[in-house]
């Protein structure tokens, strides 16, 4: 038995060795489905925050997702246009640079989800679930029916943005930009989660009313922690699109909503690496099973099923076998 | 923006020409539906594609095949699986407007070449259009645009036309708007994926209308037509090929008897390679084909023409030989226009029952010889 | 806008609630008594109808392929009680929807492997077929007539069978103290298999009788999963009052917001922008009902308080 620590290393290394050893093979496509892996892994690390340690099962974390996804395609867009996207009451132009969109993606998200926190932290359980995929479908309804963004179509962008520096159509350099990204969410949630605040949010999941009787107001503490939450897989998002060099409604999907979900508890719930444990595990059987037969989707689901159904704190606590940290 | 465009497609060839195709074999990567839902139509392309293939008999063409389950995303990562490790020099495949949007700029700009067996969005019929890009179906626009030449000249004079509310539905209804002279009585753009549609209907009812128009991809249309069927409106219709092909058409049922369609394809089409096509194709699986394993069919053999003129790392010399659209097309006369989109005749027909199957008859030419209207703004 | 085109259109409304309510009966009732969110009563919806539409082809009968949808998706449903989901029940929700997210995938996919990838055929009855003359010079298809009608049977038939059965007594009872229960001697394992197969023939039943006029089809019970979950939120999980006012609510919503919206905005804006912007709103309002109703009651219309 390894024990959590080790497995958290034995991942990074993973994370490390394989796209060296792919540039070393010349085996591009690996780089580009590790690169998949820890875009979604960086979006899972979000939700993972209000969801793992906050106690909120969100099913609409796609919305932080496409919202991400369509500001890097708009700016991108436009620069790629030369077409200002605001010319009042002030000249807005586009831009194809990765260091300002990503900065406008998390903001945009943290501004999207402190409202849809502000609305839905105020319910729970169930409700929340539902609350919150009711705030993700009207995001994909709006996108489908936004003509000038492409509608259902979505927008393509020709050329991945630019970052100082590196030449990001290079899929390895591009591949250890995500990695650092990622790299730097799970050093913030793990801060967060040692930080009073962390401590406070946890202990606010498990007995609401002790946190309250120390004076603190849970309401504020559960609503940050979802924009944060909601910055990160804006982040992502942001990333994702970059890396398909496109952008369609299908990022608002309840569909994908799930399967951050799904990386999350593969993984195991609140545990720091779960998400990218999950990730990880997720994008390799979607890749290996897919050449199997037609029906591959049959295999996934039992494999998922088996998992469920026999590790009671996901693929590092069946590994771990102590038992989560937090039940 | 076009300098733009060709710096960066200058670079993306740079990076990519390094590890072009080592040997004289053709390699083709096929990306399409194979589960979920839409799956019908992903699998007649293939079936199609693979039968020409095999008569061919060929063995220098290889086709590697990927499900990409309808999601854009799955299409891009399956695209830079096909291009990255496969190493192929053609792209084939996809079902829908939405992935082909998601897929062929960006493989076009690595300078492979794509061959669409079905999508045809304006866009890239028009402003991004590509070289290496050719449509072997039809432009989105083409058969709504017969539809709408068809009930011009069947004399109707207020139709009532409705649509999805995406990209392909707009474009659906702009293009019969373009053929039909005659009045809207109303215009509806539904809900994507909607089932029911008795609202609709009670506002086609309630219009005054002489005949419908409607462009219901999939499971939509069926519901559609059963609906419009009971609901004591007896309009009527007139739709694209879409909703009454042969693998759809025995869902629709008795609702669709007697429906006139516009299709660029019918198995009557009176053509030698049509008869062995609809007759090889019953042998090899047991059913008759669709509107879309004959686009499968003819999207194999033209590029199996190219791939006897010309060695596809002549890339000049490949694409001419694609330009030139010299193979027998189950349609009869085939060409390719100048932003490379089909130049093809689209039929009316109407379904029948030929014994215990639904079926299509030719009943007569909608357009003749039709190109599309985005030539004018692919700048080749 | 005529008369008659409203109250058709507010007929259309209630045929689409009573639809939802055969779906959300069955899932509300399914979370209230074992609390569990099955997120794969969609896939037994699809059993229905498929089951429905194979019995069809094969003997002609409609009456028989409603029994069979019956039955199929009881069946299917039982099987997947005891085999699996018995085993979440006191797992939190996160695996519940991890589990019933893979069930999806099975199903999904299994029918395909059996049923081949081309929608099936099924098709109202004769004796169904065609519009009846309602009074007011209203024409309205029969078959929408008796979807109604049977929903509103199947809406009182619930209501007796857990207000005046013993069975609903023990239903009512699981839902308040799931241990208390136990220690009255009832098997209550066979009570949850019970349940569970209740709320999934109500969704087959719905799979058979909506699949008659729409298409039946790999993937059709996604769509009406989440309006069922839209419709059990908003009227209180666990409440099978609730999932009916829900369920009438969002198939009022649903209907006239699509055909109204478009209409009002004309009034002020040019047809087609009016169209665009309107059907945008309209595919948005049922989400934007819901959510306006968990603000100003967060646990539904008639769910317990918190």
């Amino acid at each position: 038995m390894m024990s959590e620590r080790n497995i958290n290393l034995l991942t990074l290394s993973l994370f490390v060795m394989i796209p060296v050893w792919a540039y070393m093979a010349d085996e591009p496509f690996t780089i580009t489905l590790m690169t998949r892996a820890a875009i979604f892994a960086l979006a899972a690390v979000g939700l993972n925050l209000i969801l793992g340690i906050g106690g909120f099962v969100s099913f609409g974390h796609a919305a932080f997702f496409g919202l991400g996804g369509y500001v890097m395609g708009i700016l991108a867009w436009h620069a790629q246009n030369y077409s200002p996207l605001l010319e009042w009451p002030l000249l807005i132009e586009g831009t194809n640079s990765m260091p300002v969109i990503w900065l406008l993606s998390i903001i945009l998200s943290a501004l999207l989800a402190l409202v849809i926190g502000a609305v839905s932290l105020k319910t729970s359980g169930v409700y929340f679930i539902m609350i919150t995929l009711a705030f993700a479908q009207m995001m994909y309804y709006f996108s489908v029916s936004w003509s000038a963004y492409g509608g259902e179509d979505g927008m393509s962008i020709y050329v991945r943005n630019e970052f100082p520096g590196l030449n990001t159509l290079d899929p390895i350099q591009f591949y250890f930009l995500c990695l650092m990204l990622l790299l730097a969410s799970l050093w913030l949630v793990s801060s967060l989660i040692k930080s009073p605040f962390g401590l406070a949010l946890n202990a606010a999941r498990q007995s609401p009313q002790r946190v309250q009787a120390v004076g603190l107001d849970i309401h504020r503490l559960q609503l940050f922690a979802f924009v944060v939450s909601g910055a990160i897989t804006g982040l992502a998002g942001a990333l994702f699109a970059d890396l398909n060099r496109f952008v369609s409604p299908n990022m608002f999907s309840w569909q994908l909503s799930g399967e951050f979900i799904v990386f999350i508890i593969i993984g195991g719930v609140g545990r720091l690496f779960g998400p990218v444990v999950g990730a990880l595990v997720f994008v390799g059987l979607e890749h290996f099973l897919g050449g199997i037969s037609d029906f591959w989707h049959i295999y996934l689901g039992v494999i998922l099923l088996l998992i469920v159904l026999f590790s009671k704190s996901g693929l590092i606590g069946l590994i771990a076998k102590k038992g989560g940290h937090h039940d | 923006m076009k300098s733009l465009l060709n710096v960066s497609v200058g670079i993306i060839t740079a990076a990519f020409l390094t590890m072009g195709s080592a040997s004289a074999d053709i390699k083709v990567g096929m990306i399409t539906t194979l589960s979920g839902g839409g799956a019908g139509l992903g699998i007649d392309v293939r079936d199609g594609f693979m039968l020409a293939i095999k008569q061919s008999g060929r063995s220098d063409i290889n086709v590697v095949i990927e499900d990409d389950q309808r999601k854009p995303d799955v299409a891009v990562k399956l695209a830079d699986k096909m291009i990255q490790s496969e190493k192929v020099d053609v792209l084939t495949g996809i079902i829908w407007s939405n992935l082909a949007m998601a897929v062929v700029p960006s493989a076009t700009a690595q300078g492979k070449f794509y061959l669409s067996p079905n999508a045809g969005p304006s866009v890239l019929a028009g402003k991004g259009c590509h070289e290496n890009y050719f449509n072997v179906a039809w432009q989105n626009d083409n058969i709504h645009e017969a539809a709408g030449a068809y009930a011009d000249g069947a004399g109707y004079k207020k139709t009532f036309i409705l649509a999805p509310n995406y990209p392909a539905g707009k474009d659906a209804l702009v293009g019969f708007k373009r053929y039909f002279k005659g009045q809207i009585a109303g215009e509806i753009y539904t809900k994507l994926g909607q089932t029911d549609y008795a609202a609709e209907i009670a506002q086609i009812r309630a219009a005054g209308a002489d005949s419908v128009f409607f462009f219901l991809p999939g499971g939509m249309g069926i519901a559609f037509l059963k609906q419009y069927s009971g609901s004591g409106v007896d309009l009527p219709i007139v739709g694209p090929a879409f909703s009454f092909d042969q693998g759809i058409l025995q869902a629709v049922g008795e609702a669709a008897l007697g429906v006139v369609n516009t299709s660029q394809w019918n198995k009557d089409l009176d053509n030698p390679t049509n008869a062995a096509f609809v007759k090889s194709f019953k042998a090899e699986y047991g059913r008759l084909p669709s509107l879309y394993a004959s686009q499968g069919f003819d999207t194999a053999n033209l590029l199996i023409s190219a791939v006897a003129k010309a060695d596809v790392n002549n890339t000049d010399a490949f694409r001419a030989a694609l330009k030139s659209a010299d193979f027998d097309s189950t349609r009869g006369d085939f060409s390719f226009s100048s932003n490379h989109h089909p130049i093809q005749s689209i039929y009316a027909r109407e379904v029948i029952k030929e014994g215990d199957i639904y079926t299509n008859k030719t009943i007569s030419v909608a357009l003749e010889n039709h190109s599309n209207f985005y030539t004018q703004d692919c700048k080749m | 806008m005529s008369f008659v085109l409203i109250v058709e259109q507010i007929l259309n409304g209630l045929q689409l609630g009573v639809t939802l309510f055969l779906m959300s009966a069955g899932l509300t009732l399914i979370f209230g008594v074992m609390g569990l969110i099955n997120l794969a009563h969609g896939s037994l919806y699809m059993v229905g109808a498929f089951a429905a539409a194979a019995v069809a082809g094969a003997f002609g009968s409609f009456i028989l392929a409603l029994i069979a949808a019956l039955a199929a998706a009881a069946i299917a449903g039982a099987i997947v009680e005891i085999s699996i989901l018995r085993r979440l029940y006191r797992r939190d929700h996160l695996d519940q929807v991890l589990a019933t997210f893979a069930l999806i995938l099975i199903f999904s996919e299994g029918t395909r492997w059996v049923f081949g990838s081309f929608p099936l055929y099924l098709d109202i009855p004769n004796y169904l077929q065609g519009p009846v003359m309602l009074p007011g010079g209203i024409q309205y298809p029969l078959y929408r007539i008796t979807l109604i009608i049977l929903g509103v049977l199947v809406a009182i038939f619930l209501g007796l069978l857990i207000s005046k059965t013993r069975i609903g007594i023990k239903i009512r009872a699981g839902e308040n103290d799931r241990e208390m229960i136990a220690a009255l001697g009832v098997d209550i394992s066979k009570l949850y298999t019970m349940v569970f197969a209740l709320g999934a023939a109500l969704a087959g039943l719905a799979g058979a009788l909506v699949g008659a006029i729409q298409s039946v089809e790999v993937g059709m019970g996604e769509p009406v999963l989440i309006l069922a979950f839209v419709v059990i939120v908003i009227g209180g999980i666990g409440s099978i009052k609730g999932a009916m006012v829900g369920s009438i609510l969002v198939g009022l919503t649903d209907t006239l917001g699509g055909v109204f919206l478009p209409k009002i905005l004309q009034l002020f804006i040019d047809i087609s922008t009016a169209t665009n912007v309107g059907s945008s709103i309209a595919s948005m309002a049922i989400y934007i009902l819901m959510g306006a109703i968990l603000i100003w009651r967060p646990t539904g219309l008639y769910g317990s308080r918190l």
